[in-house]
């Protein structure tokens, strides 16, 4: 396990230089000299006379080459100094920092109700296989995986706000606020477990320790929920970075539609008015949260299956 | 691995189709199933409503018309007007062929980067299947809607740029599922035959190889397009792909933002134009994948 750690520990730096690297690289390949934008977001309507460009690209340091360029936005980025924002000129770190925490509360409300709903129904709809609520769980996953979350978000604030007026439709700050937005985001996720926590506990259920636990004369609720349950929950956790990504990328769109003042709809804007030192912090940011994510996800998979801990099985 | 390819093999949907009556009677009670059906249905009305609306006696989906601006379904706009007065169903009927030509782009350019990836990493394997690999799980790693709006930010907004970003980050888990099937292929007896009688890579790679692809590329693919018409249209939603007057999906409902108080229709069309769409595709896909994939039994199960 320390070794493991250990070894993951060590490429998570290699990682985040590559996701950086290559987001760097790509931005400052895109069409347009940033420093003319600054100008253009600074001054609207005016042209930039060159010398103003010049000095401008002096001040923002694009005057030395993309290498040593990069070298010092990683530099900077190590001390926590992710540079400044090219339309509001305040601190990109302390912007993300600043809208982490309604990120976090929506998707973590999201992950908790996909997870408060897809494991119960999972597990029935896995024991009840072919009955009648069997086919309408899977019915509902279905239409989840199809459902987009914008149409959806949209149909929940026709529905629950404007034609019965019993949620508010947008902001930020009540409880009631949050309930629209976090039931768009889960959706995606809570069929995706949904589906995976019903083909993974059909597949326990076949296994032989579950016909041992059963010919030991166990009640079918002992042996679904010591023996079968266990087992059946570790793709869920393996899943963990997939639906971390779907709650991500959910977001971006959620936040937009909610006016939800998080991370996402902050790099919704930071695009559309290419503030790339804003996208460039975010997407290093993400990276750093995603990689946490997914090495934790990975610890708690060995932790609960001693399987892979001692190597017998390769994942 | 080779006993997977091995079945895989048995069952190739080429073979499938040749192996006669008996091939044809499961091809026909598969597609009769109850949700493939369904599938089957959304997708070739969506195929021909895409294929059609230039043709049908539809209004120009661009022609304004601010005498008629967001007027309730009639007779004469069957789906009502939008905010300046076009015909939603004119531009319903035309945003199909919109996200069809999308998607078929994206599904396009990132199977071509999946393949040559996958093929190149499996078949040479050694340090280029190492780096290509850690690239892989690099990009994996990254919630794919947010990697694809940093690259169509990087571009510029447009419907191409949307493409290329959609296309340049969709290719990833298909790379590493094709790397997979090519390292099993090249392990095979046959393979080494071929290589033993001195047959070239390429003849290799086209001749031996490629046919063990065919069959996970089919289902993959078809299992992909919903989620490409989701991606796609999300990213239009955010206001990044096609620009005003284009007739998109994605686009119409970013559009109707401002009217959702007064014209929820707006929303709800085109939202569930999508869902239908993407349905369709998941449905097929889902039932391609049981008919292709003999590891994953029925439905039911």
């Amino acid at each position: 396990m320390g070794a493991y750690l250990a070894r993951r520990l060590v490429t998570l730096p290699l990682l985040l230089l590559g996701i950086s690297g290559v987001s760097f690289i790509l931005l400052n390949l895109a069409p347009g000299d940033p420093a003319e934008i600054v100008l253009r977001q600074r001054n609207p309507g005016q042209a930039p006379g060159p010398a103003a460009v010049a000095a401008m690209r002096t001040e923002l340091g694009l005057d030395s080459s993309l290498p040593a360029q990069y070298a010092r936005w990683v530099s900077q980025a190590i001390s926590g100094d992710l540079g400044r924002s090219y339309v509001t000129e305040q601190s990109v770190a302390a912007q993300l920092v600043r809208r982490t925490v309604p990120t976090a509360v929506l998707t973590g409300s999201a992950l908790a109700l996909a997870l408060l709903v897809a494991v119960p129904v999972g597990i029935l709809s896995a024991r009840r296989r072919g009955s009648p609520e069997d086919t309408a769980a899977r019915l509902v996953a279905l239409v989840g995986a199809a459902a987009p979350s914008y149409a959806l978000a949209y149909g929940l604030i026709i529905l629950f706000a404007v034609k019965l007026s019993w949620l508010p439709a947008l902001g930020y700050g009540s409880p009631a606020q949050i309930v629209l937005p976090a039931i768009a985001l889960s959706l995606a996720p809570m069929a995706q477990l949904m589906r995976l926590i019903r083909a993974s506990m059909l597949e326990t259920l076949g296994e032989d320790y579950v016909r041992t636990a059963r010919a030991k004369g166990l009640s079918e609720q002992t042996v679904a929920i010591r023996h079968t349950l266990r087992n059946a929950l570790l793709p869920a956790i393996g899943a963990t970075g997939v639906n971390l990504g779907y709650l991500l990328s959910g977001s971006v769109i959620v936040e937009t539609i909610f006016t939800w003042p998080g991370l996402g709809q902050l790099m919704v804007g930071a695009v559309l008015s290419r503030d790339y030192p804003v996208v460039q912090g975010f997407v290093t940011y993400i990276a750093v949260v995603v990689l946490l994510v997914n090495l934790a996800a990975d610890v708690a998979l060995r932790v609960a299956d001693p399987r892979l801990r001692f190597g017998r099985v390769e994942v | 691995m080779a006993v997977v390819t091995k079945r895989r093999e048995e069952h190739s949907p080429l073979e499938a189709v040749a192996s006669g009556a008996h091939g044809r009677r499961r091809w026909a009670a598969r597609l009769l199933e109850p949700g493939t059906a369904l599938g089957l249905f959304l997708v070739v009305s969506l195929l021909l409503m895409g294929l059609l609306s230039p043709w049908l006696p539809l209004d120009d989906p661009t022609k304004i018309n601010l005498s008629e601006r967001l007027l309730p379904p009639s007779p004469g706009h069957l789906l009502g007007t939008d905010h300046l007065g076009r015909d939603t169903l004119s531009r319903v009927a035309h945003g199909a062929r919109m996200t069809l030509l999308a998607a078929a782009a994206t599904l396009a350019l990132s199977m071509t980067i999946a393949l040559a990836v996958g093929i190149l990493s499996g078949y040479y394997g050694g340090w280029l299947d190492t780096a290509l690999m850690a690239v892989v799980d690099l990009l994996l790693a990254f919630p794919s809607l947010i990697l694809a709006l940093a690259v169509a930010g990087a571009l510029g907004p447009g419907l191409f740029n949307v493409l290329l970003a959609a296309g340049a980050v969709w290719w990833v888990g298909h790379a590493r599922i094709i790397r997979g099937v090519t390292l099993g292929a090249r392990q095979t007896e046959y393979v080494t035959a071929a290589r033993a009688v001195g047959a070239g890579h390429l003849r290799i790679i086209l001749r031996h190889i490629a046919p063990n692809i065919l069959g996970p590329i089919v289902v993959i693919a078809s299992l992909d397009v919903g989620w490409i018409i989701l991606g796609i249209a999300g990213l239009n939603f955010l206001g990044l792909g096609a620009q005003p007057p284009t007739p998109e999906w994605g686009a119409m409902l970013n559009d109707a933002r401002p009217h959702l108080q007064t014209s929820p229709r707006l929303l709800m069309i085109p939202g569930a134009a999508i869902f239908l769409a993407v349905l369709g595709f998941n449905l097929l896909g889902d039932g391609l994948r049981d008919l292709l994939d003999p590891r994953t039994g029925p439905p039911g199960g």
